[in-house]
């Protein structure tokens, strides 16, 4: 087996064991923690290259995995892995890289926070995490590391925890990525129950090789649905929570608490894509077949997520076209683009859903790093309606912004035109609707406009700040009223401009003409043809998409970038003309308050209920018992004090009667005593001599 | 009734005489002369299996009755010096007054 | 031989019981000084010649003489009766002598009823004072030793028991 792949736990190792260094290293050595974990994450990156490396050159090899025992229960073992396949090779390149740009970002962000070495704790021990979910072999392994995805992310959202607002976000998504998880364990255990093993590939014993899919497809369950497809639903629920799929996509605009490097990390580039990275790793689970269908049917699974993930799309954008906060507009998006990797996934397969998220990874992560640059620009202020004409004062930033931007909304030639544009290909494809199509297409519009919204109040017109006080929104510790807004240090700047050029270029890697990503990940060669263009629909479908993005861009410009935005306080244009679809999407369908309404409120309730019984019930079991033990001890006092004592102090007192009674035979004259002798003598004599007698 | 029995007669009965003695007179120093008495009866007894007895030449009888004598004379020496002492202490001889050792 | 024998029992036994019966304790020692005459001359007619003259010496020569002196001393010149002039009670009496007659029948008994088998009186064993001298010293070197020192604490008590204690007094 080759050296990189029986080591390739070292991966997510050594960012795990530099964040426990960092976990006990003073909070005064900075410079210690931040290399700690800038350099286990350079390593981690060259490992990843090597794993790349041996991939590409033999890839057409069957999947290379790592197994080892772990755990006996009676005569069955639980077993751990790594795999080693294109998917994993792509994925961990592209976490090291980000991770390791975000790094180096962070050292110029969190720099005015006493609390630096813990975030770099909690940021390598995130990577560790992200990497072992990505990397594992074994479906309980994967859970074991999504769990500490998700404890590490808690971690990061509620970094500011004594901010009451950060505090409650990081509850909040715990919370609700665990209602997720819950559906997870529960396929898990009905895998395992159904085909007694939790390894990927092992050999033609895992659970997504072919004996095993077969015994699931067999399985036919309720309603007529296979055991696979009730598998992959039940994952799928984990993977909706993690990817902030609608319903369980409310913890990702709060998520925003966090500081903003966490938000690029974990909430663009990372982390949310685990969710994704899930669903395109069981994929042989998702879309295993009934035989007597024809093949490449989509299953109820895959037809599943793809309409949950086209509602997501659209819904996310909805929200984000009203949203005033720079780095909600960036969540809303978020969402909407995992709805987006989703929809890839249900209708195109892994390779089109992949696609998506290695350059949504690289674009989000620029767009959040920029938004970072630019609120520590502005000294804290993320209220776009307080900035303006940035443009200005941070060229830099505004120049990585646009690339990132233009990326996000799908324009021709930047990496998010030739991913998006693949599936909505295969979604014009789907042989079961076309509604998702058209969502996606809608959606893709509002992408382009809202993204053009935030662009003009942030970076075109003039600098709104100037009469708002800054509040201690990032606790920065900048006391800059009055300033004007200032380009951030090269440390900051510098990762920016290189996930530009990503953003840029890395399309390119997935042209019709030269599908070298898709190829790659489906193990096979691809060739450079411009052939490809002549699929069918495909150069239809790009100029439809180009029309789409450069119909919102225009409309976007023309609400809100032709007339500069005068005042902070001068309302919306689109909130004065449409006053109550405004604020509907502002307040997000009012889905956090349906959920407070209901479920929270009969949580609160069965807290008070379970308070009440536990004081009163078990507290008065308990005191029950206590006046019962309480009562033992005073009997057994009782019957120390009047029958042991009192038994004893007879019985003493017997004693000194007897030796006092006794005491009398002695009346002091000897010849008494001698009396005494000479009776017992005789009748000694007697008894002898009647005895030799007889 | 052989020679023995009737030494050994004389011997029970000058035992007894001495156990009436100590017994029933009041004088302390005679009690302790009954005591000699019984010894004495003791020291006949020996002297008379001896001489009847089945190994004369052992001189047991002999050796025991020169040690009982010596012992005799010993405790009697001693018995009167305490005897003295009480006298010096309580100013009579009379046993029946020496009870305060009661229970 | 048996007459003989029978005087000197009775005189040992009128002797022996004048000693323990009379009232005075001067005479009851006079009396005992005959009784253990006798019983010398009985030890005498048993051939334990070293014994008889032993007693004369000890008993007669020793003990009476002692139980005098301690006569002497304790009546204080005063030749009273007995110290106490209430007799011993009827009860007492009875009491003492029934046990003393009690064990006379029984050791009369225990005599009379074991017969010895031979009736052939073995000869009168000869013994010298020289064989008891070598007795003394080979066999019964260490009862003697033993006597030795039980004589030596004898003195040193009798002595120490019987001190005036004059020094206190003042």
């Amino acid at each position: 087996m080759a050296w990189i792949v029986q080591n390739l736990w070292l991966v997510p190792a050594l960012p795990i064991l530099a964040g426990g260094v960092i976990a006990v290293t003073k909070q005064r050595h900075r410079a210690v923690a931040a290399s700690l974990a800038i350099g286990s994450m350079a390593i981690s990156f060259l490992l990843a290259l090597c794993a790349f490396a041996h991939v590409l050159l033999h890839g057409t090899e069957a999947k290379e995995v790592f197994n080892f025992p772990w755990l006996q229960f009676g005569t069955e073992w639980l077993k751990l892995g790594w795999i080693l396949d294109p998917l994993t090779a792509v994925m961990i390149v592209m976490v090291t890289f980000v991770g390791l740009l975000i790094f180096i970002f962070s050292v110029g962000y969190m720099s005015d926070d006493k609390n630096f070495t813990r975030f770099f704790c909690f940021l390598a021990l995130f990577a560790g995490a992200m990497l072992g979910v990505v990397i594992a072999n074994s479906l309980l392994l994967l859970f074991m590391c999504w769990e500490l995805v998700g404890l590490t992310s808690y971690l990061l959202i509620g970094f500011w925890f004594d901010k009451p607002s950060a505090a409650a976000a990081a509850k909040k998504a715990f919370i609700v990525t665990r209602i997720g998880d819950l559906g997870f364990f529960l396929g898990i255990a009905w895998l395992y129950f159904e085909t007694h093993t939790l390894l990927f590939y092992d050999g033609g014993a895992g659970c997504l090789e072919h004996s095993a899919l077969t015994t699931l497809v067999t399985h036919a369950t309720i309603y007529g649905l296979t055991a696979s497809t009730g598998i992959g639903l039940l994952i799928f629920c984990g993977a909706a929570g993690k990817s902030g799929q609608v319903p369980l996509h409310v913890w990702l605009p709060d998520a925003m608490e966090g500081p903003t490097p966490v938000s690029a990390l974990i909430h663009a580039a990372t982390m949310v894509a685990a969710g994704v990275f899930l669903i395109a790793r069981i994929y042989p689970l998702m879309s295993a077949n009934i035989a007597s269908l024809p093949p490449l049917t989509p299953t109820v699974a895959l037809q599943v997520v793809t309409w949950i993930g086209a509602i997501t799309a659209l819904f996310g954008a909805l929200v984000a076209v009203a949203q005033y906060d720079i780095k909600r507009i960036l969540a809303y998006s978020t969402v909407s683009q995992l709805g987006y990797m989703m929809m890839g996934l249900g209708v195109g397969g892994p390779s089109v859903g992949m696609f998506h998220l290695i350059t949504h990874a690289f674009f989000k992560a620029l767009l959040f790093l920029g938004a970072g640059s630019v609120i520590h620009g502005c000294s804290g202020e993320q209220d776009i309606r307080h900035m303006g004409g940035i443009r200005k004062f941070m060229p830099i930033t505004f120049a990585a912004y646009t690339c990132g931007m233009l990326a996000l909304c799908g324009f021709p030639l930047f990496a998010g035109f030739w991913s998006k544009d693949e599936i909505l290909h295969s979604a014009f494809a789907w042989s079961i609707s076309s509604i998702p199509f058209y969502m996606g297409a809608f959606g893709a519009l509002l992408t382009a406009f809202y993204m053009t919204r935030q662009m003009c109040y942030v970076f075109i017109g003039t600098y709104r700040g100037h009469a708002h006080a800054s509040h201690d929104q990032e606790a920065h510790s900048h006391h800059a009223h009055g300033h004007d807004p200032h380009e951030s240090p090269l440390v900051m700047t510098a990762p920016l401009a290189i996930l530009a050029v990503f953003a840029v270029l890395l399309g390119f890697l997935g042209t019709p003409a030269w599908p070298w990503f898709q190829s790659f990940l489906e193990g096979e060669h691809a060739t450079f043809s411009f052939a490809g263009f002549a699929a069918a629909n495909t150069v239809q479908l790009m100029l439809a998409s180009s029309l789409i993005v450069f119909l919102g861009l225009f409309v976007g410009w023309s609400i809100y970038g032709r007339k500069p935005i005068e005042s902070a306080t001068a309302p919306d244009a689109l909130a004065v003309a449409q006053p109550f679809a405004m604020s509907t999407l502002a307040h997000a369908f009012y889905i956090d308050a349906l959920y407070g309404a209901t479920i929270l409120r009969l949580n609160a309730w069965f807290a008070i209920l379970s308070d009440v019984a536990d004081r009163f019930v078990w507290g008065g079991f308990v005191k029950a018992f206590s006046f019962f033990i309480l009562g033992l001890a005073w009997l057994d006092n009782f019957f120390d004090k009047y029958v042991v004592n009192a038994g004893f102090d007879a019985g003493c007192d017997t004693v000194s009667l007897s030796g006092r009674s006794l005491s009398l035979l002695q009346r002091g004259r000897v010849q008494g005593y001698l009396r005494t002798i000479g009776v017992a003598l005789i009748v000694i004599v007697i008894l002898l001599l009647w005895g030799a007698k007889a | 009734m052989s020679q023995l029995n009737a030494y050994l007669l004389v011997s029970a009965l000058l035992f007894s005489i001495g156990l009436a003695g100590a017994l029933l007179r009041r004088n302390a120093i005679l009690v302790l002369i009954g005591i000699e008495l019984m010894l004495n009866a003791a020291n006949l007894n020996f002297i008379a299996f001896w001489r009847y007895g089945p190994n004369p030449a052992a001189l047991t009888g002999i050796m025991f009755t020169i040690f009982s004598i010596t012992v005799a004379a010993a405790e009697a020496a001693v018995g009167l010096g305490i005897i003295l002492a009480v006298y010096r202490h309580t100013k009579s001889t009379d046993i029946s007054q020496m009870n305060t050792l009661k229970g | 031989m048996f007459l003989v024998f029978l005087i000197l029992a009775a005189l040992t036994i009128l002797g022996t019981a004048a000693a323990m019966g009379l009232r005075k304790p001067i005479h009851c020692i006079l009396a005992l000084t005959v009784g253990l005459v006798g019983l010398a001359m009985l030890y005498l007619l048993l051939g334990a010649q070293f014994v008889g003259f032993t007693q004369i010496l000890v008993y007669v020569g020793a003990v009476a003489i002692l139980a005098v002196f301690a006569i002497m001393m304790t009546q204080g010149g005063k030749m009273n009766l007995e110290p106490h002039p209430e007799k011993p009670s009827s009860s007492t009496l009875l009491a003492g002598g029934a046990v003393a007659g009690a064990v006379f029948a029984v050791i009369a008994w225990a005599i009379l009823s074991n017969s010895p088998s031979g009736t052939t009186t073995p000869a009168q064993p000869s013994v010298t004072v020289v064989e008891i001298g070598q007795a003394l010293m080979h066999k019964y070197v260490l009862p003697l030793e033993i006597m030795a020192l039980l004589l030596t604490a004898a003195l040193i008590g009798a002595v120490i028991l019987a001190m005036p204690k004059e020094q206190e007094k003042s």
